[in-house]
């Protein structure tokens, strides 16, 4: 099967001072359809900088990045926007919601740069903010919600471009332990019900049970990887039940 | 699209104040300022402009029209003799002496015409009538100089140049670009307030017959009346403009003060509207790491600048039209004719664009990975 995601021999170096700061340096990684993958590793050691790049939004200063079978490491700043709106989806730590719209204009902004417009983009937002479990929020300014249904704000934003990539930059770090678990049990299903390639950067250790597969970044390069046959079958009933009762799309 | 640019305005209000305060600051600072040139520009060739005349006769090299230079009025004669000429008479606007009923002396400039005639008569009037002028001592002031020459009523007398001067009727807004307020009257009245001899005069005002030409009438003036200059009310106002307003450098400091205004202007919008963008730009890099274009972007920010040009241009229109309208009653006019309103939105919707434009610089350099920074 053909990765979501395929990264070879992939460099980055910062420029900053003579030499600059090497960030990653030869990284190998692919990411398929349904797969969720976490990168953990020490503060600095290259994880956001990987996301970043596998998000579009950084470009490598070496190496190959494949985005659905499409070579992005060499296209131009102006050509990664369309790839980005094309096939990823975003879920930060922050949330980042514009806090001037709602949480169903929020999710029509999505759908607004994909094109979706007028009422077929009202009841479209209306369905993801039901399947993320807020359909009573619709009206709701992001300062009036709690942290977990800001994550899920996001999410229902991030599936509103309805992307085979989402890329989750710790995701958990500002939520309670139990609003964390079913952050995570939302991006669990995304990948292995809807065949979307999940990739979180986390260092809540509390959440690792997701994963499909962990790899660790230490010193911009690729530690150690966990093999899926590693994952159990435990971990995976295990997320499956504790996902149960909100659809994702 | 979902109203991004309408709410990020409306969102913080104490930021909508700040910025708003800053563009009606802006658009009243301009507007005062370009007003007051305008203001003094107009009032400088107001005698020209308001004479009705479509020619000056003058001697040569007058470069304005309270520099004029006495000649003969036999010249007038002449100049009613060609061809196309339908109405001339003698004209006056001369500096002289007015003494106050307190015995100190204020300059003050003559103007006088033939009270018969359809050219050079005041305007503006509110109390008397022109006709009234055709008595030997009767004389018209403004309003707004009555405290300057210590005028309360019609009928008051005063001494002008050491001869009787009685005050018969008042106009309202004539003012003059100098401190010498304008005094109409009679040209039999103003040749002997300003000392001029029986036979001379300073200026002869010309009104053509209907469907003259006026080159062609000028020309001729030009051919057969020896020893004048002979220039179109266009030509005089433009010459009496030019030289109060950057001759004597009084007008400088004036338009200097309306470049400022622009300039102070420009400056306060761009620093708020860039600020107001500066506040939103970890949003923008979401858009833009959502794959937003960076020309959505620039929509949302110039669709944000316009709303507040626009809000900002009726807010900063009705404080300005307070000042103009309360500046009719002081010294120094504030005009605000229509093309400058007009002028005006299009120059605050341009601020306003331009500098969010100067913001979008900073937003098209955003690094969307600011997204994942904290």
């Amino acid at each position: 099967m053909q990765p979501a995601i395929a990264v070879r021999a992939l460099e980055k170096t910062y420029a900053e001072g003579a030499a600059g700061v090497p960030a990653l340096r030869g990284v190998d990684l692919d990411v398929h359809p349904g797969e969720l993958v976490m990168l953990m590793g020490p503060s600095g050691s290259g994880k956001t900088t990987l996301l970043s790049i596998m998000g579009c939004i950084l470009s490598p200063t070496s190496g190959h990045v494949q985005i659905a079978g499409q070579e992005v490491g060499k296209l131009s700043e102006k050509q990664l926007p369309a790839i980005r709106l094309e096939h990823i989806g975003f879920v930060f730590q922050g949330f980042n919601l514009f806090p001037t719209l709602t949480a169903g204009e929020n999710v029509e902004l999505m759908l607004d740069l994909k094109g979706v417009r007028g009422e077929k983009a009202k009841n479209r937002s209306r369905e993801l903010l039901e399947r993320v479990g807020l359909a009573d929020k619709y009206t709701t300014f992001p300062s009036d919600l709690s942290g977990g249904q800001k994550q899920r704000v996001a999410i229902a934003r991030a599936l509103a471009g309805d992307p085979q990539i989402i890329l989750a930059d710790e995701p958990t770090a500002a939520l309670d332990s139990q609003t964390g678990q079913t952050v995570m049990e939302m991006m669990a299903r995304l990948a292995h019900e809807r065949d979307r390639a999940v990739v979180i950067v986390t260092h809540d250790s509390r959440v690792l049970s997701f994963a499909d597969r962990i790899v660790r970044i230490e010193d911009g390069l690729i530690a150690k990887k966990r093999p899926e046959s590693e994952v159990s079958p435990e971990l995976l009933v295990h997320s499956a039940a504790q996902a149960g009762g909100i659809l994702i799309a | 699209m979902p109203p991004l640019a309408r709410r990020n305005l409306f969102h913080d209000k104490v930021r909508l104040t700040v910025t708003l305060t800053g563009i009606v600051f802006a658009v009243v600072l301009i507007v005062v300022e370009l007003g007051l040139f305008v203001g003094f520009t107009t009032t400088t060739s107001g005698l020209v402009d308001h004479s009705g005349a479509d020619l000056w006769v003058a001697s040569k090299n007058v470069p304005y029209i309270e520099q004029g230079v006495a000649f003969s009025e036999r010249r007038l004669n002449q100049v009613r003799a060609i061809p196309g000429v339908g109405e001339a008479e003698k004209y006056i606007a001369h500096w002289t002496q007015w003494k106050r009923p307190d015995g100190s002396e204020e300059s003050v400039q003559i103007v006088g015409f033939n009270v018969d005639s359809n050219v050079g008569r005041p305007w503006n009037l509110v109390q008397g009538r022109t006709e009234d002028l055709k008595t030997p001592d009767a004389i018209i002031v403004d309003e707004l100089y009555k405290q300057k020459l210590g005028v309360t009523r019609v009928g008051e007398v005063f001494e002008i140049h050491g001869r009787r001067a009685r005050v018969v009727g008042f106009t309202r807004g004539i003012r003059s670009f100098t401190t010498s307020p304008y005094v109409f009257t009679s040209f039999k009245n103003a040749q002997d307030f300003v000392g001029l001899r029986e036979d001379q005069t300073y200026f002869l005002l010309v009104k053509l017959t209907p469907g003259a030409d006026l080159e062609k009438v000028r020309r001729a003036i030009g051919g057969q009346v020896k020893d004048v200059e002979v220039l179109t009310s266009h030509e005089f106002s433009r010459m009496t403009r030019i030289y109060w307003m950057f001759t004597t450098g009084a007008g400088v400091a004036v338009l200097l003060a309306a470049v400022l205004g622009l300039i102070v202007g420009f400056v306060v919008v761009a620093q708020t509207i860039y600020a107001t963008t500066m506040d939103h730009l970890r949003e923008f890099g979401t858009l833009k790491a959502m794959g937003a274009a960076n020309s959505y972007v620039y929509k949302v920010i110039i669709q944000q600048a316009a709303m507040s040009a626009v809000i900002g241009y009726v807010l900063g229109m009705a404080v300005s039209s307070f000042v103009v309208r309360a500046s009719q009653h002081g010294g120094a006019a504030i005009l605000m004719p229509w093309q400058m309103a007009v002028g005006m939105f299009f120059l605050t919707l341009t601020m306003c664009i331009g500098a969010a434009l100067v913001s979008i610089n900073k937003v098209t350099r955003l690094d969307p990975a600011i997204v994942f920074k904290g």
